[in-house]
């Protein structure tokens, strides 16, 4: 699903976007470092090759670890508080699991535990989502997890040019970023990003102006939020469309005056439902903008269940472009 | 291990690094038991032989990490006393303006990058700092302190493995204590000598008395330096005792009372300073001087600990993130 339509000649997906940024960080800084499970050229370049050629060409820069995630995203905490920018990849959104102590414990609290002392320019890639039959511990989107810690940042690009101008942002931010790349968008192509050129983190982009209601999504939604407000465009119904980019630190201006604007809001993510980032925009909205409101902010999310195998199971599990509608039309009653 | 003997000098200053640890966690044991502090206390009475003989062969460049039980490792790699009373009184002046305090002092000007409150969660972080040295070619040397009770964690095996196949300048310091938390070391380790783990991951493993400076300084010297040249990591093991137990108020009903008594009259500090005298290294005059001073010195720090303010409300909103938060 493609926000701008791109012309053939300059579409690229975003196993090379995120290529490029890596690329085009490590030339311009000598300690922009990356490493994670076979990202090097003799393992492969990655297991998507997001990181090929860049073994090749950096040399002992770029480094693949034995299966570890706790020791190399500790090591990638180390070599960021004495003032590397090292990027990580721990394949899957899941793995953040086995080394969430570096992650919450370390990474999101150095710097104010330190006074300020420390700091940790780290960013943690990793890809997820269903759709290719990945199940329960290869698929989640766990944003949430991320979020709810202070000292984090938590970025999700929802397209090739995104997530170049995002990556580059991460990657030469003074905090630590948590990447979030998803898996079955990789090879969707786009508009190139132009090179060196970065995107603010913490920035939402208004993607699609409309007066009637604020479809708000990041990374995999914001595919499907454009494509449902072109269908409500032929009932009439205008919307408008928010890509978040960043989750946190959220764009809250940015969705507060669209929502002000329009009255009703509906957000949409694949993460499930309960206790997640649709809660939260919905509880800021709503303490916001109550008395401005025309209907209950809705969420459309993912079922509250692990991510199933089953075709039909993974299909049912995520939300639809329908759900997505009902959710409009509610707000529209 | 002779011609790695430390000289008089050395040793003198193994004896200061010693006692000003000693001095200042009696201290703060009795300050915390008088309610002046008021926080948890990790007491490292007892092996304090251990980072002095470590430090004086480190240089002040040279990177180390600790955990909760560490203000013995940090006072021995330079933290200033005063700054680190004023951060365990969580005042404004202290080394992390009181938002850290004793599990998480940081000290960046001495070398002293992470005290983490988290079982074995430094040892990554210090292959971390060695890598970055590795590819710098800066010549530091990172030391990952941790107890035995960490031996047993993942990220012991994760990070000596990591060290090892990217022969990482990094040494790992196991302060073997005999008992995590409050269970005795065979009870809950596989092996009989945490240095034997070494050989899994194809690194040397040293076994030493800690409480022995002349021993620990020995195999500090050696680990060290096949760090700074190159040659990968070492675990070093060394065996020692803490007499406080687990965290302060800890009564150690665990420690069957012949142990303790026969630990006790193993301390290390007092058969040092004997040591030294009798084998003529420094006068009983010279030490006694340096207590004098390691007293003076620890008396303002308590007394700007004690007057120096409290933190601002608004440190809430800073070191989150670089900016503040509105």
């Amino acid at each position: 699903m493609n926000i701008k339509t791109p012309s053939k000649t300059d579409a690229i997906n975003s196993v090379l976007a995120l290529n490029w940024a890596l690329h085009d960080a490590m030339e311009a800084d000598p300690n922009v470092i990356a490493f994670g499970e076979e990202v090097a050229d003799p393992e492969g370049g990655g297991i998507i090759g997001v990181t090929a050629g860049l073994s090749s060409k950096f040399g002992e820069r770029v480094r693949s670890t034995p299966i570890s995630e706790m020791g190399f995203v500790g090591a990638a905490v180390g070599a960021a508080i004495v003032g590397m920018r090292p990027v990580v990849e721990v394949m899957l959104m899941n793995f953040t699991a086995v080394c969430m102590d570096q992650i919450t414990n370390h990474a999101a609290k150095l710097r104010f535990m330190s006074g300020g002392q420390t700091h940790v320019p780290l960013v943690v890639r990793m890809m997820t989502g269903a759709g290719f039959g990945t199940g329960g511990q290869h698929s989640d989107f766990l944003e949430a997890w991320f979020c709810h810690t202070p000292g984090l940042k938590v970025v999700a690009p929802s397209n090739p040019a995104d997530a170049y101008g995002l990556l580059l942002s991460s990657i030469f931010d003074d905090d630590p970023v948590i990447f979030i790349e998803h898996m079955p968008g990789y090879w969707t192509t786009g508009a190139a990003p132009v090179r060196g050129q970065r995107i603010p983190l913490g920035k939402a982009n208004v993607i699609r102006s409309g007066k009637d209601v604020t479809l708000i999504g990041y990374s995999r939604s914001v595919g499907d939020i454009v494509s449902v407000a072109g269908n409500l465009a032929k009932d009439g119904v205008d919307a408008e469309v928010i890509d978040l980019r960043t989750v946190h630190p959220m764009d809250i201006d940015t969705v507060l005056s669209s929502v002000a604007k329009t009255g009703r809001a509906v957000v949409v993510h694949e993460a499930v439902r309960s206790f997640g980032v649709g809660a939260e925009i919905s509880a800021l909205i709503h303490e916001a903008l109550w008395s401005k409101l025309k209907a209950p902010v809705q969420r459309v999310a993912s079922k509250d269940c692990p991510v199933p195998f089953s075709k039909v199971l993974e299909t049912a599990f995520v939300y639809s472009h329908d759900e997505i509608e009902l959710a409009v039309r509610k707000t529209l009653r | 291990m002779a011609d790695a003997a430390p000289d008089s000098n050395t040793l003198v200053e193994i004896y200061r690094k010693m006692t000003l640890i000693k001095f200042n966690d009696d201290r703060i044991t009795a300050a915390t038991r008088a309610g002046r502090l008021t926080a948890p206390y990790y007491s490292a009475r007892g092996q304090e032989a251990i980072p002095a003989a470590i430090c004086v062969v480190l240089n002040e460049r040279d990177y180390i990490t600790t955990i909760y039980r560490g203000v013995h490792d940090m006072l021995a790699k330079g933290v200033p006393s005063k700054l680190l009373w004023a951060e365990i009184a969580g005042r404004a002046t202290g080394t992390c303006k009181g938002k850290g305090g004793t599990m998480h002092i940081t000290h960046p000007a001495t070398g002293c990058m992470v005290t983490t409150g988290i079982v074995g969660a430094g040892m990554p972080i210090a292959c971390g700092m060695a890598l970055a040295s590795q590819l710098r070619g800066d010549g530091r040397v990172s030391v990952a302190n941790f107890g035995d009770g960490a031996s047993n964690i993942g990220a012991f095996h994760e990070s000596l493995n990591l060290a090892s196949v990217w022969k990482l300048p990094v040494v790992f310091v196991c302060q073997n204590n005999q008992y995590a938390e409050h269970t005795v070391y065979a009870k809950g380790t596989s092996i009989g000598r945490v240095s034997d783990r070494a050989a899994a991951y194809n690194m040397p493993g040293i076994h030493v008395d800690g409480n022995d400076p002349v021993a620990v300084f020995g195999a500090a010297k050696q680990a060290i330096e096949r760090a700074r040249g190159g040659g990968g990591p070492t675990l070093i093991e060394a065996k020692t005792f803490r007499f406080n137990g687990h965290v302060l108020g800890d009564a150690g009903s665990y420690i069957p009372g012949a142990e303790y008594a026969k630990a006790v009259a193993n301390d290390p500090y007092p058969r040092f300073r004997g040591w030294l005298e009798g084998q003529g290294h420094a006068a009983a005059s010279q030490l006694d001087s340096i207590d004098a001073a390691i007293t003076k010195e620890i008396d303002e720090a308590v007394a700007f600990a004690m007057s120096s303010p409290q933190p601002d409300i608004a440190e809430l909103k800073r070191d989150v993130y670089a900016y503040e938060l509105a």
